[in-house]
C-alpha cells in the first residue's frame, strides 16, 4: 500500500531529479546548444570554468557575499523582531500582522518598490536622509551599495522567519529561565545559556534554508538590476540586464542561467551546475553534521 | 493596575521598539499605496503627498497592458499547480508519516533534497526536455510536474501528519479500514488546517514565481503570469512609478485576501516548516 501512495512522487523523484542530475553531469563534457544536439567535448566546458569565465569570479564573490552577510543578518533580524513581539503586552497578534505583511507581497513587486523607496535623486528614503542633512547613497545603482540594499531587502521580508523563531521562542520552557534567575543569570546570560541552546535546531534550520536560498538567489537581484537601469526584467533580453551596477548583484545562479539561456552555451552552464549541486550538498552536509556534534550538550 | 494610569508618553517609551519597527515595515506600504494615487507626473518626484488624486491609475493599468489576461494565466498555473500538488502529495506524505515500510527514512531524506536542490541545477535538462515535448512557451512545465509530487509539499503535509495522535490511524484500522479509508475518511478531515497551509503555500509560491516564467515563457507574452508581467511599466524616459505602484498593489490582492481568509493555518504551517523532522 505504502508504494502505491508512494508511486506518483517516486516517479517525479525519478523524472524530475535523478534523471536531470544525471544529464547536467552529462552535458557538462559537451558542446551544446538549443540548435545543435551535445557533442563530447571532455574537459573543455570545465576548462572554461575555472579559466576562461571573465564573469565567473564575480559572480561567485556576489553569492559568497550573500551568505556570508545577507544570511546572518535576515536570520539576526528575524530573531531579534521575534524577541520583541515575545515582549509586547497588548497588541501581540497585531503586532505580528504588521510585521508579517511585507513577505506576503510577490517578490517582483517588494523588489520594484525598494528600488522606488531607494531611488538615490527624488526617492522618499533619500529625501527622508536629505532633511536630516545626510546626504544619501546610490542604493541600487550604486555598485558599493547595490548588495547592502538588497540585504535591506531581505529584512523587510523576514516575516516567515519571525513567525517560526517566535513560535520556538514561545516553547522554551519557562522553568529554566526562572532556574537560571535564580543561579543569578542577568537577561544577557539567559539569552546565551537558556534561549540560544533551545533555539539551537530551529536556528540550523533557519541558517540551512538561508544558506540554500542565498546560493539559489536569483528574482530579487534581477528585477533591482533591470528596475534600476530603467528597464524591464522580462522577455528574452532579460538575462542582458542582469548583473547591474557593474556585476555588482550578478548572482552565480544567474550567470548560470544567462550563459546557458543568454549565451546558448548549455554544455557548460551544466559544468556550472554540477558545482552548484555539488556546494549545496557539501554545505548542507557540514552544518548538519557540525550541529549534530553539539546537540547532545544542549539536552543535558 | 497602575499600568492602565500612565500617560501616553510612557506608553509610547516603553514600546518605543516595537513602534520602531510598524514604521520601518508598513512605511514602503504606505509610500507605495500613496505613489499609486499620484498623477504620472508627481510620481517618482520628492513630494510624497499626493497633490491630486488618481484613483483612476488602477484602470489605467488595465488598458495598458493585458492585465486580465495576465491575471488569468497567474490564476490557472496557481489553481492547477495547487490542486495536483495535494492529489499526488497528500497520499506520499501520509505514507511517509504513518504506515512503516523498509527505506521510508531514506525517501524522507531524497524528499529533502529535492526540496532543497536549487532550481538552476536542474534547469538545462528540464529545458530540453520540455522544448522537446513542445510545452515551452506556456506554464505547463511548472503545473504539470506538481501531478508526481511536490517535495516541499510533501514534506511539510508529513509535518502536520505526524501531529495527528497515531491512536486515530490504529484505530481505524482495527475498525477494518484500509489505508485509503483511513486517509480519507479519518487523517484528510483532521489535518484540515495542515492541508490548507500546505495549499496556501503552493499557490503564493507559483503566484509569485518569477525564475519559471523567465525560463519557460519569455518567448511568449501570452503566456506570462502577474507577477512576471508587473514591472513593465515604462514611459519615454523612466518608469512610470505611478502605474507601476498600482499594478503592484493589484497584484499583492489575491495573496492578502487569501492570508486574511486563512491566517491561522497559514501562521500554523509557516511554524511547522521550521519544527525539525
Amino acid at each position: 500500500m505504502a508504494f502505491a501512495f508512494l508511486a506518483p512522487s517516486l516517479l517525479g523523484m525519478l523524472v524530475f531529479f535523478v534523471f536531470p542530475l544525471a544529464m547536467t553531469v552529462y552535458y557538462s563534457f559537451t558542446a551544446f546548444d538549443l540548435s545543435n544536439p551535445p557533442k563530447w567535448n571532455a574537459f573543455a566546458n570545465w576548462r572554461y570554468l575555472v579559466g576562461g569565465d571573465p564573469l565567473i569570479g564575480q559572480a561567485t564573490l556576489n553569492t559568497v557575499w550573500f551568505v556570508v552577510v545577507l544570511v546572518p543578518v535576515r536570520t539576526a533580524g528575524a530573531l531579534f523582531v521575534a524577541w520583541v513581539l515575545t515582549r509586547a503586552r497588548r497588541g501581540a497578534g497585531l503586532l505580528r500582522t504588521l510585521y508579517y505583511m511585507p513577505a506576503l507581497v510577490p517578490p517582483v513587486a517588494s523588489t520594484i518598490a525598494f528600488v522606488f523607496l531607494l531611488n538615490p535623486g527624488s526617492g522618499p528614503v533619500n529625501t527622508l536622509l536629505a532633511a536630516l542633512g545626510i546626504d544619501g547613497p546610490g542604493w541600487f545603482t550604486s555598485e558599493t551599495w547595490a548588495k547592502p540594499s538588497l540585504t535591506l531587502l531581505g529584512l523587510w521580508v523576514l516575516g516567515d522567519l519571525m513567525v517560526i523563531f517566535l513560535a520556538a521562542l514561545l516553547d522554551v520552557p519557562a522553568e529554566q529561565y526562572e532556574a537560571a534567575e535564580l543561579d543569578g543569570a542577568n537577561a544577557a546570560q539567559r539569552f546565551r545559556y537558556v534561549t540560544i541552546p533551545n533555539m539551537v535546531p530551529v536556528l540550523l534550520f533557519a541558517v540551512i534554508t538561508g544558506i540554500i536560498g542565498a546560493l539559489q538567489y536569483f528574482t530579487e537581484p534581477a528585477v533591482a538590476s533591470a528596475t534600476a537601469q530603467g528597464r524591464a526584467p522580462v522577455g528574452q533580453g532579460a538575462s542582458s540586464l542582469l548583473g547591474w551596477p557593474g556585476q555588482a548583484t550578478l548572482t552565480y545562479g544567474q550567470l548560470l542561467y544567462s550563459r546557458a539561456f543568454g549565451s546558448n552555451l548549455l554544455g557548460y552552464a551544466s559544468a556550472m551546475a554540477v558545482v552548484l549541486f555539488v556546494v549545496t550538498a557539501v554545505v548542507i552536509a557540514v552544518l548538519l553534521r557540525r550541529f549534530r556534534a553539539f546537540t547532545p550538550e544542549v539536552a543535558s | 493596575m497602575s499600568r492602565r494610569r500612565r500617560t501616553w508618553p510612557v506608553w509610547v517609551a516603553d514600546h518605543a521598539v516595537s513602534l520602531a519597527l510598524v514604521v520601518c515595515f508598513v512605511g514602503p506600504f504606505v509610500f507605495v499605496v500613496l505613489t499609486a494615487f499620484m498623477s504620472g507626473r508627481q510620481a517618482g518626484t520628492s513630494f510624497a503627498w499626493p497633490t491630486s488624486w488618481h484613483p483612476e491609475n488602477f484602470a489605467r493599468v488595465f488598458e495598458k497592458l493585458p492585465m486580465l489576461k495576465y491575471f488569468g494565466n497567474s490564476l490557472l498555473y496557481a489553481l492547477l499547480a495547487t490542486a495536483m500538488m495535494l492529489a499526488s502529495s497528500v497520499p506520499a506524505a501520509y505514507a511517509l508519516a504513518r504506515i512503516r515500510f523498509r527505506g521510508s527514512g531514506l525517501y524522507f531524506l531524497a524528499i529533502i533534497a529535492m526540496m532543497l536542490l536549487p532550481p538552476q541545477v536542474t534547469s538545462v535538462p528540464l529545458y530540453v526536455m520540455w522544448a522537446q515535448l513542445h510545452l515551452t512557451g506556456s506554464l505547463w512545465p511548472l503545473i504539470l510536474p506538481n501531478l508526481l509530487g511536490d517535495a516541499f509539499s510533501i514534506f511539510l503535509l508529513r509535518q502536520f501528519l505526524l501531529t495527528i495522535p497515531r491512536d486515530y490511524t490504529e484505530a481505524a484500522r482495527l475498525d477494518g479500514c484500509g489505508e485509503l479509508r483511513t486517509l480519507l475518511r479519518v487523517i484528510a478531515p483532521m489535518a484540515k488546517p495542515g492541508l490548507a497551509a500546505t495549499a496556501i503555500f503552493m499557490f503564493f509560491h507559483s503566484w509569485n514565481d518569477y525564475y519559471g516564467p523567465l525560463l519557460y515563457t519569455s518567448e511568449n507574452e501570452a503566456a506570462w503570469p502577474v507577477s512576471y508581467a508587473l514591472a513593465q511599466f515604462r514611459g519615454a524616459r523612466s518608469v512610470d512609478w505611478d502605474l507601476t505602484m498600482a499594478a503592484t498593489l493589484i497584484a499583492m490582492v489575491p495573496v492578502v485576501l487569501l492570508f486574511f481568509v486563512a491566517q491561522r493555518a497559514f501562521v500554523q504551517g509557516v511554524t511547522l516548516t521550521g519544527v525539525k523532522g
